[in-house]
């Protein structure tokens, strides 16, 4: 009773939000049982001691950091100021995200090695970050992406399209952040899951706004921390169980995956191998170049790179930062099989109600709680009071940066450079930037409400997508191809941005699951980087060297300078005024 | 720095030499990492029983090493790079830098 009357509460709700909104998708309020609502859990007061522990500490932190902001450059890059190693960890706080600790610990524990696909997804992009963007990148630009693209090809076209198509992929990445907030919370708090976005928020809110980037980084390199500690005790409680051996674990672990799943342990033998992630190859594919190549043209995680003194501290940086991720997935890997091991077949962690309705193994508070549950397991409430906290703290330090870049795009971008035409006072643009900062928060807030039952996953996905598809090829090649010009940039860029969105809104997940306009979707593929990234580096070469205009023989004679400075970083401290 | 400069620095010999060691590092690493990775992804797609067959006779696929040894080179090759980087590419840096600057910061002369 008390749940129906939750759930019709949450249906009304949005089906006000989305009629406010305008959107015309309200037949996913009503879509299919609903998965999203968790049961309430009794109030777990470890858990909200350590968060609140956390959240004191960070808004002092952030109090500290609002005396040290007071320009433009203070409030974007911390001054230039932070260190090449506490860059690399902050870099790992903004990448290690609730989705991947959570999703793909939880994707390991549905399916074994399709979750471990995942994260070298993950992991493979930061060798080609690290090759061919971060130093040039950092010589090249002052506050974001932005910057560099439009560094020699006409100012209001290509800063306008690579503003656009960041605050793409930030939503995007926002919506999957706020969601997995919104259930985390609501399973250990006890909260309704609107007023628990609302929290993550304001808190995202008081960060950007009064601390930028300063707070921003200090939050990430807390949060990372504490994720690592926590993660690394998980996985060594796991492994200490099988005798530090791997193939202990996953001898136990099929057994253990076949019980809970009711399957024989010739099928349970199968989460070995790549499963149902991958069963279409084009599909696998497609994944692997949107998070190959999505990772190094994500907004936020640019943008961390102007936050270090020069090119060296940039590469040190992206080491220090690839070194903690890459340990952070393979310790994922582990805890995805210390689930299988631990709660799979343990009572005490599982919904068997909803199990009775779907047919399939279902964890109390869903399935993106694997992980949670086996804090609990291995360390009591105390523990998992801590890797609640620091799964929250994750949520904000992610929200936070990715705030953060979507206000540059805004302010930086669009409001001084193309409005104002970079006619304008620090003054102003920083006005704009707090105005921009409670505009993107409440517009988080909203989203995060309307997308309630989205997979976490998929989301991240598909800003990686769209990242990939419309980000990267403008920027690598405006950085390596001398031929590049305005019309190519612009074009090619609206096609990777246009294809990517249009190819996942024709998918299955779009059309069929979300939307519910048809049984089957035009576009029979759910990934659309393989196909649109390519379009999109074909149509910059094609409509630019068919571009003969004067413009363009200007900015091709431009690009000489430009790399010049790419490989030395001279003229790098004057870079605003170009 | 106008036009004259920046030809001067593109003839540089030293610019030159700085510039071609470290596009061949650069693309290198990068052509390694995308064959591995690629090769890999292309097996997951068309080569499933492969990686889902015994590794040494025990439970344990091919996929698992082979996907968890991509996730160390990819630190690796970060480490390959950083390590060249440090200690042949920088060196060169400076003294590029050196005779660039001497060119980028002469303007009034021409």
């Amino acid at each position: 009773m008390k749940k129906e009357h939750i759930e019709m509460k949450l249906t009304s709700l949005k089906a006000i939000l989305i009629a406010i909104t305008g959107l015309c998708c309200s037949t996913m309020a009503f879509a299919g049982p609903d998965l999203g609502v968790a049961e309430q859990q009794a109030t777990n007061w470890p858990a909200i001691i350590m968060f609140m522990i956390f959240v004191g500490f960070t808004l002092l932190i952030t109090k500290w950091a609002a005396g040290q902001t007071q320009s433009t450059a203070d409030f974007y890059t911390a001054g230039g100021g932070i260190s090449g190693f506490q860059n690399g960890l902050a870099i790992a706080g903004d990448y290690m995200s609730a989705a991947s600790f959570l999703g793909i610990s939880a994707l390991v524990f549905s399916s074994g090695f399709d979750g471990l696909l995942y994260s070298l997804g993950f992991m493979v992009g930061w060798p080609i970050v690290l090759f061919l963007i971060a130093e040039r990148l950092r010589n090249l630009g002052k506050f974001n992406l932005s910057d560099v693209v439009s560094f020699r090809l006409e100012e209001k076209p290509v800063r306008t399209l690579a503003a656009f198509s960041s605050l793409v992929v930030v939503a995007f990445y926002l919506i999957a952040q706020m969601v997995g907030a919104g259930q985390l919370i609501k399973l250990l708090f006890g909260l309704n899951y609107n007023i628990a976005v609302v929290v993550v928020g304001l808190l995202m809110t008081a960060y950007v706004l009064f601390g930028g980037m300063l707070a921003t980084t200090w939050v990430q390199i807390i949060k990372a921390v504490m994720l690592l500690s926590g993660a690394t005790f998980m996985a060594f409680m796991v492994m200490k169980s099988v005798d530090f051996s791997f193939s202990n674990m996953f001898d136990q672990a099929i057994v253990a995956y076949g019980q809970a799943h009711s399957t024989s342990v010739t099928d349970a033998v199968k989460i070995m191998g790549p499963g149902k992630l991958t069963e279409n190859p084009i599909d696998a594919l497609s994944l692997g170049l949107a998070l190959m190549f999505g990772t190094a043209g994500l907004p936020h995680i640019l943008m961390r790179f102007f936050t270090v003194k020069d090119a060296k501290e940039a590469r040190k940086s992206v080491v220090v930062a690839t070194g903690f991720i890459g340990y952070f997935y393979l310790l994922t890997f582990i805890i995805g099989f210390g689930a299988i091991l631990f709660i799979a077949n343990n009572p005490q962690f599982l919904d068997v109600a909803k199990s009775a309705l779907t047919g399939q193994l279902e964890l109390t508070g869903g399935n993106n709680m694997a992980a949670i549950h086996l804090s609990e397991a291995l360390g009591g409430d105390l523990f998992m009071g801590f890797i609640s906290a620091v799964a929250f703290a994750t949520i904000l330090a992610v929200v936070a940066g990715l705030t953060l870049s979507g206000v540059s795009a805004i302010s930086h971008d669009l409001y001084a450079n193309v409005f104002k035409k970079g006619q304008t006072t620090p003054e102003s643009e920083m006005k704009v930037s707090r105005y921009a900062t409670l505009g993107l928060a409440v517009f988080a807030m909203i989203l995060g409400i309307l997308f309630e039952k989205q997979n976490v996953a998929f989301m991240v996905g598909l800003a990686f997508s769209v990242a990939a598809c419309a980000n990267f090829p403008v920027l690598v090649l405006s950085m390596f191809w001398k031929g590049l010009t305005t019309r190519g940039a612009v074009i090619g860029g609206i096609v990777g941005l246009v294809g990517a969105v249009g190819l996942i809104i024709l998918s299955k997940a779009v059309w069929v699951d979300t939307l519910g306009i048809s049984e089957t979707a035009p576009n029979p593929f759910n990934g659309p980087a393989l196909f649109a990234m390519p379009l999109s580096f074909l149509c910059c070469w094609f409509f630019s060297v068919t571009d003969k205009s004067a413009r363009a023989e200007k900015e091709r004679k431009a690009f000489d300078a430009q790399f010049v400075r790419s490989q030395t970083g001279i003229g790098i401290s004057g870079a605003s005024d170009h | 720095m106008n036009d004259s400069q920046v030809q001067r620095i593109m003839n540089n010999p030293k610019f030159q030499e700085m510039v071609r060691k470290k596009r061949r590092l650069s693309w290198t690493l990068t052509a390694i990492m995308l064959f591995v990775y690629v090769g890999f992804m292309l097996l997951v797609g068309y080569n499933k029983p492969f990686l889902a067959s015994s590794f040494s006779g025990g439970v344990t696929t091919w996929g698992i090493p082979l996907g968890l040894g991509i996730i160390v080179l990819s630190f690796v090759l970060c480490g390959v790079y950083s390590y060249i980087a440090n200690n042949t590419l920088d060196s060169l840096n400076e003294e590029t830098l050196k005779e660039i600057e001497a060119i980028a910061y002469e303007e009034g002369t021409h």
